[in-house]
């Protein structure tokens, strides 16, 4: 068992080893354990200060962090593009090498263009956390979805997950494929053809377009949103017909002779890819995937922190 | 063991040294009502499962309460030294108004126990806390902390080491003292 990373940044899983992946989780069930107690702080990290830099909104990802870094001592600055210098016209270099002139030393970056983070990492000197880059990966999404299906499972190995929805602009559906191949599911896919890339089968991930018979393969279904923000063109005809061909709704989930576990990344669109009454049944874990991620970002930045050295 | 080893305890000594110090737990505690005993990861733990496990037996009827607590995340050495790897907490009570004795198997710098009593706190502020340890390495502390019932007092020097081996399915049980031949050198 390794006891460190074998990376200094988490820019995305595919830099990350299998094993790495197994030190966070062990890691993380730990934090689990401090996050359940009466008080759920630690000092760990009370010598280091971390940037939380969002260029894109976010609601759940930012608290999330942030929870995570207070909960390990950390100082904490907080940043949104639309409300600084960026939309002056300064570059990324110069706006985060001016907060690290503050001596801040980690980063967690969310940015709309993919490579933003690895583009940071080897500019700067702190440690960078990418916290979603454009449409390319979203690490520590990944981290939590596959932890809250071993948690729920007992082990990833052989389980099978179909991803459903707009895997196109999704970095979650990349990152979480990534991952789960590392940890040994079988991966599927499942939307409309405009929005399932070529390049899927290469990944050696199963391409299924009707949702009914992917449901019956699998044992869990991660529903994600549709990203109207990133679509220029149109990709369905309106969201109507996609909730009818690829929405989760109870009907469909009774008409299958098995149960299946439940996953958003959030936030939900209610009644396009999943009615309420599915996204508030007992099968669904996705309140378990929100308690969870706090405990795998404590993980992540912790074993960082570690590899920094005073 | 290596030639450079010296055995402080061997099995039966410390069937006897871990008798005496339930005998002073006790002593001082009668039957447990509002005592807990807390081992302290990774190691004390060995020691901890011992103590209460003969306690047990001595007092069938006593209600102490037992929990394993892991320091990792409040020691002051976090990027300064080696690797930490954090081991599981089990503590199933809060410890609030409690009197609670921490158990470890060596006192050295002290540094462990003040992180124990660090963690320690989130599980509540306890009555008054003690400190149970099976080696007390004289003269080596950094901090203020002296405990309470010690099961032997040794005279060491930092570059010595001392092994403790409490339960193992295979191999000799005792507690040795290893001096680094550098020194001698």
């Amino acid at each position: 068992m390794n006891e460190q990373l074998s990376v200094q940044h988490l820019l995305g899983i595919k830099d990350l080893t299998k094993e790495d992946i197994e030190l966070i989780f062990q890691t993380a069930d730990n934090f689990k354990d401090v996050i359940n107690r009466p008080i759920k702080k630690v000092p760990s990290l009370r010598d280091i200060t971390i940037a939380n830099i969002f260029f894109e909104n976010s609601t759940r990802t930012k608290l999330s962090f942030e929870l995570a870094e207070r909960r390990l001592s950390a100082d904490v600055v907080n940043f949104a593009a639309s409300a600084s210098s960026v939309s002056k016209g300064e570059t990324l270099v110069d706006t985060v090498n001016n907060i690290l002139a503050m001596k801040v030393d980690m980063v967690v970056m969310r940015h709309p263009r993919p490579g933003a983070a690895l583009f940071l990492a080897r500019h700067i000197k702190a440690n960078v956390i990418n916290a979603g880059d454009g449409t390319h990966e979203h690490p520590t999404q990944a981290l939590l979805d596959a932890y809250s299906i071993r948690e729920k499972f007992g082990r990833v190995e052989g389980v099978k997950v179909v991803i459903v929805g707009d895997i196109l602009h999704s970095r979650v559906a990349l990152s979480n494929i990534l991952c789960l191949q590392k940890l040994g599911a079988e991966v599927m896919v499942c939307g409309p053809v405009t929005l399932i890339p070529k390049y899927m089968q290469s990944l050696g991930v199963k391409v299924e377009y009707n949702l009914k018979k992917a449901l019956a393969w699998c044992d869990v279904a991660n529903m994600l949103r549709i990203q109207l923000e990133r679509q220029d063109i149109r990709y369905f005809p309106t969201l109507r017909e996609y909730s009818m061909m690829y929405g989760l709704n109870r009907q469909l989930l009774d008409s299958l002779n098995k149960a299946i576990t439940i996953m958003h990344p959030g936030p939900i669109n209610r009644g396009v890819e999943i009615t309420s009454d599915v996204a508030d049944s007992e099968h669904s874990i996705i309140l378990n995937q929100v308690e969870n991620g706090v405990a795998i970002r404590m993980a992540v930045l912790f074993l960082l922190a570690q590899s920094r050295g005073i | 063991m290596p030639e450079n080893s010296k055995l402080i305890f061997n099995k039966e000594l410390l069937a006897i040294t871990i008798d005496r110090l339930c005998y002073q737990l006790i002593e001082n505690h009668d039957n447990f009502k509002d005592t807990v005993l807390v081992g302290l990861q990774p190691r004390g733990i060995y020691l901890s499962q011992i103590v209460i496990e003969r306690l047990r037996q001595i007092q069938p009827d006593s209600q102490i309460r037992y929990g394993e607590l892991d320091v990792s995340f409040f020691r002051d050495d976090f990027r300064r030294r080696d690797l930490i790897v954090p081991s599981s907490t089990r503590m199933d009570f809060i410890v609030e108004g409690k009197n609670v004795i921490l158990v470890d198997d060596v006192l050295f710098t002290g540094r462990t126990i003040r992180a124990g009593m660090d963690a320690l706190l989130a599980f509540g502020r306890p009555e008054r806390v003690e400190l149970l340890v099976l080696i007390n390495r004289k003269f080596s502390r950094q901090l203020p902390i002296e405990p309470d019932y010690i099961g032997k007092s040794i005279d060491t020097i930092s570059t010595e080491k001392v092994k403790v081996e409490l339960k193992r399915p295979e191999g000799e049980i005792g507690v040795w003292l290893i001096s680094d031949e550098k020194f001698y050198e």
